[in-house]
């Protein structure tokens, strides 16, 4: 079985025969030209040009149906000193900040109690996710009515555990407010924070746990000094991610107090919809919107460096 | 497993894991118990002596039935599902072939498109709403479920190039050059030889797509006004809300069966939902 049989090189005198379009696509540059081309006609309709018209907008005194003139900087000075937008502005961060960490706590507890192996582990890992993905208005509305003053569950259970003696008015006190529109943030956030860091968890490799562990490493050294260190570039970008999304938050707050009591949960996004499209004042309303770019402009640099520096790594 | 005593095995894993699930769960159980429950039970103050928060001794099907009946819940359903189908569709076409273009070929500013792209998957919707408003009214195509379709394509193609382009990365290129030897063109190379191995990360697009339109609000209460256009998250919010009257039983009932679509999605790809998620992240 020593010789190799000698196989006649298949002819590749010509391709088969191409149409003109087969050809013209050879071209690696114009094929390229042809598969972006739907991307590109699309955000940079409802993307690229939306942001330009808002930037025109915001330095307008347009309201519905009534084109403006050209009024300057004026509705950027005009929200500088209006009280409710530093209302919205101060609460904004607040909501961010409380929420991120609550969220990054909780999840990480349970991701690494997830990271372990037991029976229905798989089937939990599924139901955990719901809050996640059930439409955030539907699931809100569910809140409202578990806060409800009158009718809440929270307050029977709270009554009955012996935690509180009297009623507790959840949406209608600006504090209470506030707190409730972050606990169902933070509710619903919580999933997709544990399940993106139990993918990272998971491709930390178990013989580092077992050599740190062999090294006479405790429970929390270990988790100090070996799964942290190693979650942290796929926390960043989780927190990053979760940091846009809260801060430009709208449907939850929108359905769970509109805004109220007094403005105490009032958000950029909520505030701009009541200006821009309750009371028709586009321009202003654009003008509030276009205060979260700083915050997203930051976001994404941090992002782009970070992604740069993994990528030379 | 947690080392050591049984008493350590409790507190550390099963009191906050059950803690956890509880949590996370009883919203929903309230949701259903709250749709099942006849209106004189379900308006006794949470003090009274005889509310029975937690079960009801007389489940009723009225809410649902009221829904379907006097609302135009099933037109929302409807509307919410072509549109949700539709931009899911559109944006993998596109996120397919800018994935692609973006992962395989070479041509001038790719690295400017890529990060462009990245940029406006990082863009809230909220940003954008009000000079977006302005746009499709001038456009002429407000109140129509076209207001939608070309709109969410916005968040999603750049979800769906991004979590392609990882895809695309993945396969190796030879395959693609051994079609390419045997004298496929490059257009059915792309389309015979790479998007079929890409199935999978197409599958996990397309739900993460489908269920962020489904779940997708601002847009649709503000380029919509018509009652019988409306998606389900906006037609629950405005119209079964009349004035500062809840109709408690019908708005469960509503975000009940108004979830079940997404649910029921999820529930059949929980592993391509949760790849989504983690492609999603990996930066």
């Amino acid at each position: 079985m020593a010789t190799i049989e000698a196989v006649a090189p298949r002819q590749y005198v010509r391709g088969p025969r191409r149409g003109p379009i087969t050809r013209l696509l050879e071209d690696e540059r114009r094929l390229a030209f042809c598969l972006m081309l739907p991307t590109l006609v699309l955000l940079g309709l409802f993307i690229a040009y939306p942001f330009v018209k808002g930037i025109e907008l915001s330095v307008t005194d347009t309201t519905v149906g009534v084109p403006g003139k050209f009024v300057g900087l004026d509705n950027f000075a005009k929200i500088w000193s209006d009280d409710i937008f530093h209302v919205a502005v101060w609460n904004t961060c607040l909501y961010t900040l409380v929420t991120t960490i609550v969220k990054l706590v909780l999840g990480l507890w349970l991701a690494l109690l997830l990271n372990r192996n037991f029976r229905g582990k798989a089937f939990m890992r599924a139901f955990i996710l719901l809050p996640f993905i059930i439409p955030t208005v539907l699931s809100t509305f569910a809140w409202k009515w578990m806060f409800d003053p009158t009718f809440s569950v929270l307050n029977y259970v709270l009554f009955h555990l012996g935690i509180i003696h009297g009623r507790i008015n959840w949406l209608g006190e600006p504090v209470l407010a506030m707190t409730s529109v972050i606990i169902v943030n933070v509710w619903r956030g919580v999933p997709f924070y544990a399940i993106s860091l139990l993918a990272g968890l998971q491709t930390i490799s178990p013989e580092l746990h077992e050599a740190a562990a062999i090294d006479g490493a405790r429970a929390w050294a270990r988790f100090r000094h070996v799964t942290w260190p190693l979650l942290l570039p796929v926390t960043l970008v989780i927190v990053l991610f979760s940091v846009i999304q809260t801060f430009a938050d709208f449907q939850l707050v929108y359905v769970l107090t509109g805004g109220g009591p007094a403005n105490a949960t009032q958000l950029f996004a909520t505030y701009a919809y009541q200006l821009g499209i309750g009371t028709g004042l586009l321009s202003q309303g654009a003008a509030i919107s276009l205060a979260i770019f700083p915050i997203l402009l930051l976001v994404v640099i941090v992002q782009l460096v970070y992604i740069r520096r993994a990528e030379t790594l | 497993m947690i080392e050591g005593a049984p008493w350590r095995r409790w507190v550390f894993f099963y009191v906050p894991v059950t803690g956890f699930v509880v949590a996370l769960l009883f919203p929903f159980y309230w949701m259903i118990i709250t749709t099942v429950r006849p209106d004189k039970e379900l308006y006794r103050p949470w003090n009274a002596p005889n509310y029975a928060p937690f079960w009801t001794t007389h489940p009723t099907l009225e809410h649902i039935t009221d829904l379907l009946t006097t609302t135009l819940f099933s037109t929302w359903m409807l509307n919410t599902m072509i549109i949700s189908l539709a931009a899911t569709a559109i944006s993998l076409f596109c996120g397919l072939l800018a994935g692609y273009a973006l992962s395989r070929l070479k041509f001038p500013f790719a690295g400017a498109i890529g990060t462009g792209i990245f940029i406006t998957y990082l863009v809230p919707q909220t940003l954008l709403f009000i000079p977006l408003s302005d746009i499709i009214r001038n456009f002429k195509l407000g109140d129509s479920p076209w207001a939608l379709i070309l709109t969410y394509p916005t968040f999603l193609i750049p979800f769906c190039t991004w979590l392609l382009m990882g895809y695309f990365k993945s396969i190796p290129k030879e395959l693609e050059e051994c079609a390419r030897i045997d004298g496929a063109p490059r257009w059915k190379a792309m389309l015979y030889i790479i998007f079929p191995v890409a199935i999978p990360g197409i599958l996990s697009a397309g739900i993460f797509a489908f269920t962020l339109s489904w779940n997708e609000f601002i847009y649709a209460l503000v380029f919509l006004s018509s009652p019988e256009q409306k998606t389900v998250p906006v037609g629950v919010t405005s119209e079964l809300v009349r004035g500062d009257v809840f109709f408690w039983g019908e708005l469960m009932a509503g975000a009940l069966l108004g979830s079940i679509p997404v649910a029921f999605v999820y529930s059949f790809f929980v592993e391509y939902y949760v790849s989504g998620i983690t492609g999603s992240v990996k930066g």
